[in-house]
């Protein structure tokens, strides 16, 4: 049986099951059973690698120990840390796990061009004069750089995103930064091709110096980008690695490797494009751009707030009790303060009462698209209750109490009415249209785009502070009261 | 422009080339029409599927000489952050689809 034959096989199976796993990974019905597909095409792939490949003289692999090893420790590390994160701290750890790929093919890649100038003997090349280095075949060395670069930049900027999604990194941004992130991939550029085209004597010190500036540009490149912009952040960093692992599928020839990258290169592509179509941001702009700098300077600080009035526990409750329809619209303060089954518990309580409960979901709210669901759905929320937003919008002339926990930014009118607000144009869910709206937030803050939100001053909305799953709770409490 | 147009004479590469372009055109095809619920899992998905890069790693790992401790360390370091990928990717996803299932089951 003809071994090349079976690995290459197990290649086109687990490209198969790449495909036809995402697709499924797109319908709610069969997403779970499209996840496991994957993985088992991944498996298959893996162990074939491990036991049939062989390099071009037909030798096999070596270093079993150090090979098994790794994956053991890998497998117990990545199933206990997915296994213990919260389901609030999900975002973080998809970063994470999206860093640890990128820097998986950084390493490949500084391992590689180690092994093609190690052979390599000083003493011959300064004798003879000329340049050991042109000797190096030109595509492989192109495809080692490139995929070092989009590596490091993908580990690097994941890093800084998971920070600044758990609270260790705060938002940086100088003057010029812009500037100095593109001359940073001007001289970046410019390197490869000085390596590339003239071959000279430093190439290995060039080498280490893309690398550290790949670095620097992965940390500057994500630093001064804004909360807001994180999801379309961490989804474009996720097509990088993509990316970056097709560039190992033609460094090694290597099929499955190429396909798996490109497809999430790809398909990660157009995720990001649909969460800034639905933030109504270009890409550009995201990717060049500073948003919460420049957010707030921009507008509202001027402007005379007028006053915001509050609103009591125990109003707030009977209110509630005796609407028709109440809409809650989460945000990220409810992920934060782990509010969603006290949310849920207010929910059941309230249909009890005999009020509808709908929960208005916006595409970004959270930290990610679709963060709000899978918190929800934690919580055992039944999925009829989710309402995407344009439903909601239907609903709300309809609805008599919106409450509106821990979102800011996707209610903020600012988006239809103010055009020099940098979230003009986005589309909103338009709580106006409700009879009530009950606000709850810490504080009077402006939310993670660092935007005023006129919303809170509006004759309709009463404020009601507190940390949200304490004044769910209480909520509860004074409920069962009523 | 020679290297260039071996691009498209070499056969292996033309063949990855066209692996290449079919892939893009796939993804793009595979993800459009979406429903937002799904958007997160995607995500996550997809995350765990670039984590096929280990196979690179266990290839370094393989190839390494024995004697060469840098290529060693710095590929065994390659192995577990690819597993880590892979492995971590893919339970962080099932966990969140798990509770959509939880759901479907109640009804």
């Amino acid at each position: 049986m003809n071994m090349q034959a079976i690995l290459a096989l197990s290649y086109l199976i687990g490209s198969i099951t790449f495909i036809v796993g995402l697709k499924m990974l797109s319908h709610p019905d069969s997403a779970r059973r499209g996840n496991l597909v994957a993985a088992a095409g991944m498996a298959a792939a893996i162990l074939a690698t491990i036991f049939l490949y062989q390099d071009e003289m037909g030798n096999p692999l070596n270093n079993y120990g150090w090979i098994f090893a790794g994956l053991i420790v890998g497998t117990v590390v990545g199933t206990l840390s997915a296994k213990k994160v919260q389901m609030t701290a999900m975002p973080e750890m998809v970063s994470m796990f999206n860093g640890m790929g990128g820097a998986c093919a950084m390493l490949i890649s500084i391992i590689e061009f180690h092994h093609l100038t190690s052979d390599f003997t000083w003493e011959l090349y300064e004798e003879s004069g000329y340049t050991f280095f042109s000797s190096l075949p030109g595509g492989m060395l192109a495809t080692i750089l490139i995929g070092m670069v989009i590596g490091s930049v993908s580990f690097a900027g994941s890093v800084i995103a998971w920070g600044k999604l758990n609270g260790k990194i705060k938002d940086r941004s100088f003057n010029g930064q812009h500037i100095v992130n593109l001359g940073l991939l001007a001289i970046v550029a410019g390197l490869i091709l000085l390596i590339l085209v003239a071959r000279p004597g430093q190439t290995i010190t060039y080498f280490y110096l893309i690398l550290a500036l790949s670095l620097v540009y992965g940390v500057l490149f994500v630093l001064p980008i804004g909360g807001a912009d994180m999801p379309v952040v961490i989804s474009l960093l996720n097509s990088f690695t993509g990316v970056a692992a097709a560039f190992g599928g033609f460094l090694y020839n290597n099929p499955v490797m190429l396909t798996g990258g490109i497809l999430v290169g790809s398909a990660g592509t157009i995720l990001t494009i649909l969460m800034c179509k639905a933030m109504n941001r270009s890409l550009k702009n995201v990717l060049i751009g500073s948003f919460g700098a420049q957010a707030t300077g921009g507008s509202g600080e001027a402007k005379d707030q007028g006053h915001y009035k509050e609103i009591s526990l125990n109003d707030t409750a009977v209110l509630m009790a005796y609407a028709q329809k109440v809409m809650i619209i989460p945000g990220y303060g409810l992920a934060v303060a782990q509010a969603q089954h006290a949310c849920h518990e207010l929910e059941k309580l309230l249909n009890e009462k005999g009020v509808e409960v709908y929960y208005g979901i916006h595409p970004v709210a959270g930290r990610m698209p679709g963060h709000m669901n899978v918190l929800l759905a934690e919580a055992d929320v039944p999925y009829e209750k989710l309402m995407e937003m344009e439903d909601a919008n239907e609903q709300m002339s309809t609805t008599s109490v919106v409450m509106i926990i821990g979102a800011n930014d996707v209610v903020n009118p600012a988006a239809k009415e103010d055009p020099s607000s940098p979230i003009y144009g986005m589309p909103i869910l338009e709580v106006e249209r409700a009879e009530h709206v009950i606000v709850n937030k810490r504080s009077m803050k402006p939310g993670y785009a660092g935007i005023e939100n006129d919303l809170f001053f509006k004759p309709k909305t009463s404020m009601l502070f507190g940390d949200a799953k304490k004044v769910l709770q209480d909520l509860v409490s004074e409920l069962k009261q009523v | 422009m020679e290297q260039l147009m071996s691009l498209f004479t070499d056969e292996a590469t033309y063949r990855l080339l066209t692996i290449v372009i079919l892939s893009i055109f796939l993804g793009i095809e595979v993800i459009s029409r979406v429903p937002s619920v799904l958007h997160t899992p995607l995500m996550s998905g997809a995350n765990a599927i670039h984590g096929v890069v280990i196979i690179g790693a266990i290839i370094v790992m393989g190839k390494a000489p024995s004697h060469d401790y840098l290529a060693l360390t710095l590929g065994f370091l390659a192995v577990v952050l690819g597993t880590l990928n892979v492995v971590g990717g893919f339970v962080v996803t099932d966990r969140m689809l798990e509770m959509f299932d939880k759901k479907k089951k109640k009804k």
